[in-house]
């Protein structure tokens, strides 16, 4: 994401002219540049996966209290931090679009949408099924359960607005208006999450239920962790890529490099 | 008064228009040409600072428009395709209350005379949705005679629905406010014969990318 | 600027009175998905104390995002909302106008009709009272946050399914600290908390969605 970054810095002074017509320069410099970046995080998340699968299930000792079923946190934990931190980073470009009016930090913001919300689904799905033999039950409304359905909620918003809107200007600084707003309201939907659900006492049962973690369970852990961030970043690098070939099909650069490619099938 | 420097829009997929620049002076008279879809009314809205422009800048005064918003927007007055005429008010109402919006508060005196003037005198009181289509367009056009005071009149099709009387008013409209050195963009398909000392036209086709 | 405020409120509750209709609909629609639930879970009267406050906040919730949909469509369909972009007067402060005769067309019925359909329920007496005030703090908000959305989806395909899904998620602490007030008050709690929470959400709506709205409408109508 860093990568992105400093493409933006590249192209920002050439924004302060009167002519824009170098916004079309930017996805041209930074499509081969993601196109490198890709492998560079696709092999480390594929390598990183194995070994932290490996040492969650095989070298990671049993559970005292919950015996087996607490290996799912080693998938579960990482989803759900990356389901905040793409939120965050979905929230941060759109910023960054509306401010600087810039594309390339919409579609970096659409390319991240899906991703953040297929983790923030596998998070709720690997609380379900670590719920039921924890809990004794599919579905708790646990405070923090709750927030993640509501933020699935926020990412689905998020997308279905984009994908309704035809003019493509519109549909970026609309989902941009609802990503900020969604990402003010994250922190008080949490907090009136938890506050509802430590009156209401139901099945309180806390989630931080393991207070001490052996260290090759925390090693599991963030090697995960890790994981998911390379296979995140390589994943939105590829769809950014698909975003805007789709895009600016009709510039000059997409027909270079579309020519280029029949020529090299000859 | 009115500077477009390479201007540049983007509807979809497609490129409208591009390159396109201009200078407008008080008393200037720019009708603005081109066939249907080639972004005459786009153009307009981007005059106004409705659209933001694919590339280029409009200055206003020697200021980017975007840059003074509500004072711009002090100084023009537009009217669209939509007559923006309620059907729910009379035709008083409808003056009184889009004036108040627009921020330029006129007495009912006032706007009696406009309505007068443009020839609903005899339909004041009633609900705009009795009013037949050149009726309502009149309505919306009575603006225009309590905005002579307001430099850049931007107008889009104003002669549409009207019959010929009201056409040769609104025209003499037009040449009293170019005369009172006032600046006036609009586009039409009807041949209307405006006197002005200074005519000017642009054709959008000539703009657009090959 | 207090001017344009006044004239805006005027003229939105001006066309109201003269589409009254409309502010029936939304009235009785609240009316009536309050009434299913009792039909919907058996007329137990212990149950349908605990459920009251959920239900009739959730209905009142509906019934905003039922009409929301409306608050900037006839203007944008007429040309109108364009003439309100290129006022001279800033465009939060039409947009709070608007919303203000908005709440008082279909936020302020409810408040009043609550109570009403609160002895449905057979909630207890200070229980009613604090079910009006934490909708007559809340629904304010709800339709400040409802313009967002109603200006975000301006003109679009269904529009007002997909106002629900941005919008909803947005309701979610409004509805806990509104409805758990009541909750709260029926428990023997007090309900201040929940009322001085539900005021900041309120508050900060305020401050935040008029520009919120504003912004979009001028995205909406590029």
């Amino acid at each position: 994401m860093t990568s992105s970054g400093k493409a933006l810095s590249e192209k920002l002074p050439e924004f302060s002219g009167g002519i824009n017509w170098f916004k079309y320069a930017s996805p041209q410099t930074f499509y081969p540049l993601a196109g490198r970046l890709i492998p560079l995080f696709g092999w480390p998340a594929l390598v990183l996966t194995v070994v932290g699968l490996y040492i969650s299930f095989f070298v990671a000792p049993t559970d005292a209290t919950q015996g087996e079923s607490y290996r799912i946190i080693f998938i579960h934990v990482p989803a759900a931090w990356m389901s905040m931190v793409i939120y965050l980073a979905m929230a941060f470009w759109c910023a960054v679009g509306l401010i600087f009016n810039t594309r390339l930090s919409f579609m970096m913001s659409q390319a991240l949408a899906p991703t953040g919300a297929i983790w923030t689904f596998v998070a709720l799905w690997t609380g379900a099924l670590w719920g039921k033999p924890t809990w004794g039950a599919w579905w708790v409304w646990d405070a923090r359960l709750t927030s993640e359905l509501i933020l699935l909620f926020l990412y689905l918003g998020y997308m279905a607005l984009v994908a309704a809107i035809d003019d493509p200007r519109r549909a970026d600084r609309a989902g941009a208006v609802v990503a900020l707003v969604g990402a003010i309201n994250v922190p008080i939907i949490y907090f009136s999450v938890t506050w509802w659900n430590t009156l209401h006492q139901g099945a309180s049962v806390s989630v931080t239920s393991a207070p001490k973690m052996a260290s090759i369970m925390l090693t599991g852990m963030l090697i995960m962790a890790l994981a998911a961030w390379a296979y995140s970043v390589s994943v939105v690098l590829v769809r950014v890529r698909a975003i805007m070939l789709e895009r600016e099909r009709n510039s000059d650069w997409v027909a270079d490099r579309v020519a280029q490619l029949v020529e090299s099938h000859r | 008064m009115l500077e477009v420097d390479q201007l540049a829009c983007m509807r979809g997929d497609a490129l409208l228009f591009r390159g396109l620049s201009f200078r407008l002076e008080g008393g200037a008279l720019l009708h603005v040409a081109g066939r249907n879809g080639a972004g005459k009314t786009s153009l307009l809205r981007m005059l106004c600072g409705l659209m933001i422009p694919e590339a280029g800048e409009i200055r206003w005064r020697g200021t980017p428009i975007r840059a003074q918003r509500e004072e711009y927007n002090g100084e023009l007055l537009y009217l669209g395709h939509a007559n923006a005429v309620k059907d729910e008010f009379s035709a008083l109402e409808n003056l009184r209350v889009a004036c108040a919006v627009a921020g330029r508060a006129v007495s009912e005196t006032q706007a009696l005379a406009a309505l007068e003037a443009i020839g609903l005198a005899h339909r004041i009181d009633l609900d705009a949705k009795h009013l037949s289509q050149g009726q309502r367009r009149r309505v919306a056009l009575a603006r225009l005679l309590l905005a002579q005071a307001i430099p850049l009149w931007i107008l889009d099709e104003p002669f549409t629905a009207l019959d010929a009387p009201a056409v040769a008013l609104l025209a003499r409209t037009l040449e009293a406010h170019l005369a009172g050195g006032g600046a006036v963009i609009y586009t039409t398909h009807q041949d209307v014969l405006i006197a002005s000392t200074s005519l000017e036209r642009i054709d959008i086709g000539e703009f657009a990318p090959c | 600027m207090l001017k344009i405020l006044i004239a805006v409120v005027r003229r939105d509750l001006l066309l109201a009175w003269r589409r009254r209709a409309d502010v029936f609909t939304t009235l009785a629609f609240f009316i009536i998905v309050a009434s299913l639930f009792p039909l919907g879970v058996g007329p137990e009267p212990n149950l349908l104390r605990t459920m009251a406050p959920g239900v009739l906040w959730v209905s009142a919730l509906l019934a905003t995002l039922l009409s929301v949909t409306r608050l900037f469509a006839a203007d944008y369909a007429d040309g109108t909302l364009e003439q309100m972009l290129l006022s001279t007067e800033p465009l939060t402060l039409i947009v709070l106008g608007k919303v203000t005769a908005y709440w008082l067309v279909t936020g302020l019925p409810l408040v009043l009709l609550a109570p009403l359909l609160g002895v449905q329920f057979d909630l207890p007496q200070g229980a009613i009272g604090v079910l009006s005030l934490s909708l007559a703090l809340g629904t304010p908000a709800l339709s400040l946050l409802g313009g967002i959305g109603a200006a975000l989806t301006l003109g679009l395909r269904g529009g007002g399914v997909l106002l629900a899904l941005l919008i909803l998620p947005l309701y979610v602490p409004i509805l806990i600290f509104g409805a758990g007030a009541v909750g709260a008050d029926a428990a023997g709690l007090g309900a201040g908390a929940h009322l001085l929470l539900l005021a900041a959400c309120f508050l900060s709506a305020l401050a935040v969605s008029p520009w919120a709205t504003a912004a979009a409408l001028r995205i909406s109508m590029e």
